[in-house]
């Protein structure tokens, strides 16, 4: 995010704001702390800390609270403490492990009974069982399929009418009140219809997915290429450059940044579909683990199940971090 | 002045064109232009009654106060916006709109901030120049302008100047029929608009093309076109006409200091209704108007 976020910036005063943060329903707002995370979590540390890595013995992630707490040092280094990478990898890790050590303290000091909090050894345990029984593995690659499958379908819709709507005066104004009206439908409503239509097999879960995929896709992508800078646009037509050339030249360029944004959006989105579509009716997947496990009293398996989603999660953004850095290489 | 000023035979290389096809220069005429912002109530006149014929090859230089419609007088000869009334015509056929006959250097530069500096250049070169000519062409331009050790950064590295020169220098790719160039200079520092001026001139002197020069600078007019137009509303009238056309006399490059271009000069000053006597006490000579904050 945060190279296109700082090229975008740099940006502002010549082009016009692509908007990031365009009109997208409230629901889509959520996913997007799951990046803000790592940021908040190296914020407090701040300048301090001393650039001395090698002072960390062994693994070491439990030390970090202490280190945090050295006085700042005198900054003569050229980049800053925050730039660099160690330090984001290690700040970003501080909260989850503060957390564990705080899951783990009071998981075992008898506060909270292990039938509400499972200490993390439980957790662990259940996923060795389920590992064993080569349930887990099975549930993390059907969920993960869903989601892949969902998520590829709703973001080359979204995509594809984005690109129409955004591009065409035309196609605005034949698409965009109908699929204003169909993105008002809150997404959870098809549930009925599409098991109606397509029962519980994996095709309603997919079209599921795809629906909640494809509108912050279709919202941002359509918003983006709306507000490309008119000037630059102008210069372009100036040159001679038409349709497609002039798609490649300017418009592409100019929304590589938020495409990519709509696409983290949707794939946050398409996960969270993924389990409000397990949780109706599955017979396999995290979903399911999730409701089986509530039925069952089995909150071990509960926080597995939170963990392995956060995880995903986490690891598929990544994915897209990766696919970012390529396309702004590559366009932007 | 600049690397190509010594020699300044008209079949240069240095600025001769990447493609073996040659582009003539060719008349332009307006004739009863006006332009109307706005309808109803709310329209305002800009423009009107502008009638120019502008010679094969002749450089004419805008002058006008800011907000006079200098831009908009361009834009309208490029075809990137249409008249309310009266017709352009390049070579007696009327402006399609965004003209290929035609090369726009905009007021702002209007870089790509993802491409390099070169590859903005390249925008500029007329579509289907071979690969290879279109590289030297554009590095040759690059030199040029002076922009060779940038050919590789972005326009956010390069400095206003430096990104007006490259807006120039994608104009001047396009070698066109018609060159039309919005304040190209008005970001350089003294020195630097100078050796742009001779090379504007050097570039003309090889490629005789058609060129419209807007301009906030009286003694660039003079030094650098045949004719200056000065545009301007009347009293009692919304709309600005064409209040004065001067022709310049004698053969580029003019000396400076010469009586004639002094007189000029101040009747120049005298229509962009500056007080001369303020130039002999010694305030610069030069008149500086404020840009449109476009
Ligand atoms: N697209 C537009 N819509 C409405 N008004 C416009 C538009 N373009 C220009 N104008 C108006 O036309 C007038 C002339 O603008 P123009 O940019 O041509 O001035 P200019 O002579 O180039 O000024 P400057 O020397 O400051 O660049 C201005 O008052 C401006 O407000
Ligand atoms: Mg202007």
């Amino acid at each position: 995010m945060s190279k296109a976020d700082a090229q975008q910036r740099s940006d502002a005063p010549r082009t016009a704001t692509t908007p990031h943060t365009a009109s997208v329903d409230r629901e889509f707002a959520a996913p997007v702390t799951h990046d803000g995370l790592a940021i908040a979590a190296a914020g407090p540390l701040g300048p301090s800390g001393v650039d001395r890595p090698e002072r960390l013995p062994g693994s070491g992630i439990g030390r970090q609270p202490v280190e945090a707490s050295v006085p700042p040092a005198s900054s003569g280094g050229r980049r800053r403490l925050v730039d660099r990478r160690w330090f984001r990898v290690v700040g970003g890790a501080l909260i989850p492990v503060v957390l564990l050590i705080t899951w783990q303290l009071v998981s075992t000091s008898g506060l909270v009974p292990v039938s509400m909090l499972p200490t993390p050894e439980m957790v662990w345990l259940a996923a060795v069982d389920l590992a064993e029984r080569g349930l887990l593995g099975l549930y993390i690659a059907i969920s993960t399929q869903r989601v892949f499958l969902g998520f590829a379908f709703g973001a080359a819709l979204g995509l594809a009418f984005g690109a129409v709507v955004g591009l065409s005066k035309l196609g605005d104004i034949l698409l965009s009140p109908t699929l204003g009206a169909v993105r008002a439908v809150p997404s959870l409503a098809w549930v009925p219809l599409l098991i109606l239509w397509f029962g519980i097999a994996e095709d309603s879960k997919i079209i599921l997915i795809a629906i909640g995929a494809f509108f912050p896709v279709y919202t941002i992508v359509a918003a983006a290429l709306r507000h490309v800078d008119r000037q630059l646009l102008e210069a372009g037509r100036a040159f001679g450059l038409r349709g497609f050339a002039l798609f490649t030249a300017v418009q592409l360029p100019a929304v590589v940044p938020s495409v990519i944004s709509a696409l983290r959006l949707a794939l946050a989105q398409a996960w969270l579909f993924l389990v409000a579509a397990e949780l109706i009716a599955s017979s396999m997947g995290l979903g399911f683990l999730l409701v089986d496990s509530g039925n069952n009293g089995r909150i071990d398996r509960i926080f597995l199940a939170i963990i392995v989603l956060a995880l995903l999660g986490k690891l598929t953004d990544s994915l897209v971090g990766l696919f970012e850095r390529w396309a702004v290489k590559r366009w932007a | 002045m600049t690397p190509s000023s010594a020699g300044n035979e008209p079949t240069d290389p240095v600025v001769a064109r990447a493609a073996g096809d040659v582009v003539t220069a060719a008349p332009i005429s307006f004739h009863g232009v006006g332009r109307a912002f706005g309808t109803g109530d709310a329209a305002r006149l800009v423009l009107r009654d502008i009638d120019l014929e502008v010679a094969a090859g002749e450089i004419v230089a805008i002058l006008g106060p800011s907000g006079c419609g200098k831009s908009t007088l361009l834009r309208i000869a490029g075809g990137l916006d249409t008249p309310s009334d009266g017709v352009v015509a390049i070579d007696g056929t009327v402006v399609a709109p965004f003209d290929a006959r035609s090369a726009v250097g905009f007021q702002e530069p209007r870089l790509l901030p993802w491409r390099t500096i070169a590859g903005n250049v390249a925008l500029g070169l007329p579509r289907g120049t071979a690969r290879g000519a279109g590289r030297t062409h554009v590095s040759r331009l690059l030199e040029l302008v002076g922009l060779a050790d940038f050919a590789g950064h972005r326009p956010r590295e390069v400095s206003g100047g430096m990104a007006q020169r490259a807006s120039l220098a994608r104009a001047l790719a396009r070698n066109p029929a018609v060159l039309l160039l919005d304040e190209p200079f008005g970001a350089l520092d003294a020195l630097t608009r100078l050796k742009m001026q001779d090379l504007l001139l050097d570039v003309h002197a090889a490629e005789p093309t058609t060129v419209l020069l807007v301009t906030h600078d009286v003694d660039e007019a003079l030094q650098l076109a045949d004719r200056v137009i000065l545009l301007g509303n009347d009293e009692d009238r919304p709309g600005a006409r064409i209040q004065q056309t001067i022709v310049v006399p004698g053969t580029r490059p003019r000396d400076r200091g010469s009586a004639e271009l002094a007189e000029l000069r101040g009747r120049l000053l005298d229509g962009l209704g500056i007080d001369r006597h303020g130039a002999a006490r010694g305030v610069p000579t030069t008149t500086t108007i404020p840009h449109y904050p476009y």
